[in-house]
């Protein structure tokens, strides 16, 4: 059915995957700029915005209505006023910067996604193949390559507006990326450790992660949040201190920095800081789920091959490549949909963390034990399998 | 009042994990987010106005339909923010259920723009011709359009219930050959 798209020349293939990926991470990092709007009031018990419409969906007699109460449109209105408002150039700044900085927010931001797995599907031998821009096998080590690389817009943008608030928030950006890292990192090296099984073939793909959260029996299919809970709160904590999310947000702390690196920034360059932010909290929560969350399987002992048998049952197209694909992305998307919920939750009820605070966890609580966590695998991993 | 010292526990292992605070914040906050919402969709649902509101003044009528200002001007001289002129007329006598008014506004005019909604209108007027109701918003889009004359006053204002039926009372006391 789709030979014609494989005969193509692979950059012409490349290029439209990654469009086509580009097109679903837009949308939803705009999506989440409302459902973070509409969460905040939800858990303010407002009823968020939902008066915009577009006259044309009014006349659908009930979804019309339903699509306005959730306040799909003002996504829309929103995004519109962003492009298409006065782009202010500050006179103080140092303008090749200033333009470059939100640009270099944006290509880490979506090259990440690159590395992500988001789907799978099993081919006519029942070998599982994984769905995603490039199946590489150093998948992890690409994403810690590639998003910490997102910190540099934060100092260029602080530096180059030139002024107080915008620097120290730059800065504080970059000793919390430093500060934080460091334990992310060893946070995930159990689930390396025990994905490297002796026997096998080296590998840091998040393919090879997701297959052993598949297996079947008791520990083969066990997520590797149950298996590891600390490596995954450590793995999770360290996330939102760098998405700067809340309770980690001191970066953006509007009581003490006015707006952090993005003080003097406004319209549609203010707007792709923005897009950043929630692309690297949806290619975050996405890494999240493919480590400690099971990636594509449904539910903890139930992989994707499983529940796709169950439906066999029911539907007679269940086996087909699309189908199975299909389903696989549905169910990692709604996964790390529910991970971008949790994020917002917790920001709604957790008051932010003093910057002194913020390092102090970084260094002294969540590194120590994040390396007491990585001996503690490392020796037992060394028993099991050995 | 004596001082009581209270003793400042030292906080447990769990509490300075300040993990199970995390959870209890969060589930606090889960359950405003499928609570019922507090707050009304403004310009569709209004508030209720509790009784004794002020609102923006108003004229009302007797329950006769006659006007029952005199326009003895209190109200114009107590107005703090002098926002109310009244230009005073006789009542010609023929109109016959009004025989025992001597004086009715030939116009009154209240300007929102300078009113504060204090009440005292309302407080001093003899005749409980002047009230303050519960209509709260107010706009317009001239200075003129915010100025509430005559007309106006009494659109808003109504009909209100009355207790003392003055003239009437007046009236049979005449009737009765006691006319002071």
């Amino acid at each position: 059915m789709f030979d014609f798209f494989f005969q193509l020349h692979p950059v012409i293939q490349g290029l439209a995957k990654g469009l086509a990926v580009i097109m679903v991470i837009f949308p939803i990092a705009g999506a989440c700029s409302m459902a973070e709007r509409k969460v905040a009031a939800w858990i303010q018990d407002r009823p968020g915005p939902n008066r915009a419409i577009v006259p044309w969906v009014a006349w659908i007699p009930f979804f019309g209505k339903f699509l306005q109460r959730l306040g799909i449109f003002h996504v829309m209105a929103d995004g519109g006023k962003m492009l298409f408002k006065e782009d202010s150039l500050p006179g103080h700044v140092n303008k090749f910067y200033f333009i470059l900085a939100p640009i270099v927010a944006m290509i880490p931001a979506l090259t990440t996604v690159t590395a992500v797995p988001f789907g799978a599907y099993f081919d006519s031998a029942g070998k599982v193949i994984t769905l995603g821009l490039a199946p590489l096998d150093i998948g992890m080590l690409a994403v810690f390559a590639v998003s910490s690389l997102g910190v540099y817009s934060a100092i260029l943008a602080g530096w180059a507006s030139n002024s107080k608030y915008p620097f120290l928030g730059s800065v504080r950006a970059s000793a919390q990326l430093i500060s934080y890292e460091l334990s992310m990192t060893l946070a995930v090296l159990p689930v390396f450790l025990w994905v490297n099984a002796p026997g096998l073939p080296g590998t840091m793909s998040f393919g090879r992660v997701v297959e052993f959260q598949s297996q079947p029996g008791f520990l083969g299919g066990m997520w590797f949040g149950f298996m590891m809970p600390l490596s995954a709160f450590i793995f999770l904590v360290a996330l939102f201190a760098e998405t700067n999310r809340q309770p980690f947000d001191t970066v953006e702390s509007e009581s003490d920095l006015v707006g952090s690196f993005h003080t003097e920034y406004g319209a549609f360059k203010w707007g792709l800081f923005f897009v950043a932010e929630y692309s690297h909290m949806i290619v975050g929560s996405g890494v999240f789920i493919l480590l400690f969350g099971g990636g594509w399987n449904p539910l903890p002992w139930v992989s994707l091959a499983t529940a796709v048998d169950w439906l066999g049952a029911i539907l007679p197209f269940a086996h087909a490549p699309l189908f199975v694909g299909v389903l696989s992305i549905a169910i990692f998307l709604g996964k790390t949909l529910a991970m971008i919920f949790l994020f917002m939750w917790v920001r709604w009820t957790l008051p932010r963390f003093r910057y002194d605070q913020v390092m102090k966890i970084g260094w002294q609580k969540m590194l120590p034990l994040s390396i007491a966590n990585l001996l503690f695998y490392a020796i037992a991993i060394a028993v099991i399998q050995k | 009042m004596a001082v009581i010292t209270v003793e400042r526990k030292p906080l447990t292992f769990l509490e300075r994990t300040y993990l199970p605070q995390i959870v209890g914040g969060l589930a606090t906050t889960f359950k405003h987010l499928i609570a019922p919402k507090k707050t009304l969709e403004y310009p569709e649902q209004r508030p209720a106005i509790p009784p004794g509101y002020r609102g923006v003044p108003t004229l009302v009528r007797d329950p006769n339909g006659r006007e029952k200002c005199v326009s003895c001007q209190l109200c114009e001289f107590v107005c703090p923010p002098k926002a109310i002129r009244i230009t005073p007329g006789e009542i010609s006598a023929d109109q016959t259920d009004r025989v025992h008014v001597e004086k009715a506004p030939q116009a009154f005019d209240i300007d929102m723009l300078r009113c504060i909604y204090c009440g005292l209108c309302q407080e001093v007027c003899p005749e409980e011709a002047i009230f303050l109701q519960n209509q709260y918003s107010m706009s317009g889009y001239t200075r003129a359009e915010m100025v509430n004359h005559k007309d106006k006053l009494y659109e808003l204002g109504g009909t209100l219930p009355d207790q003392h039926y003055k003239w009437d009372q007046k009236k049979t006391a005449e009737d009765h050959g006691n006319a002071h």
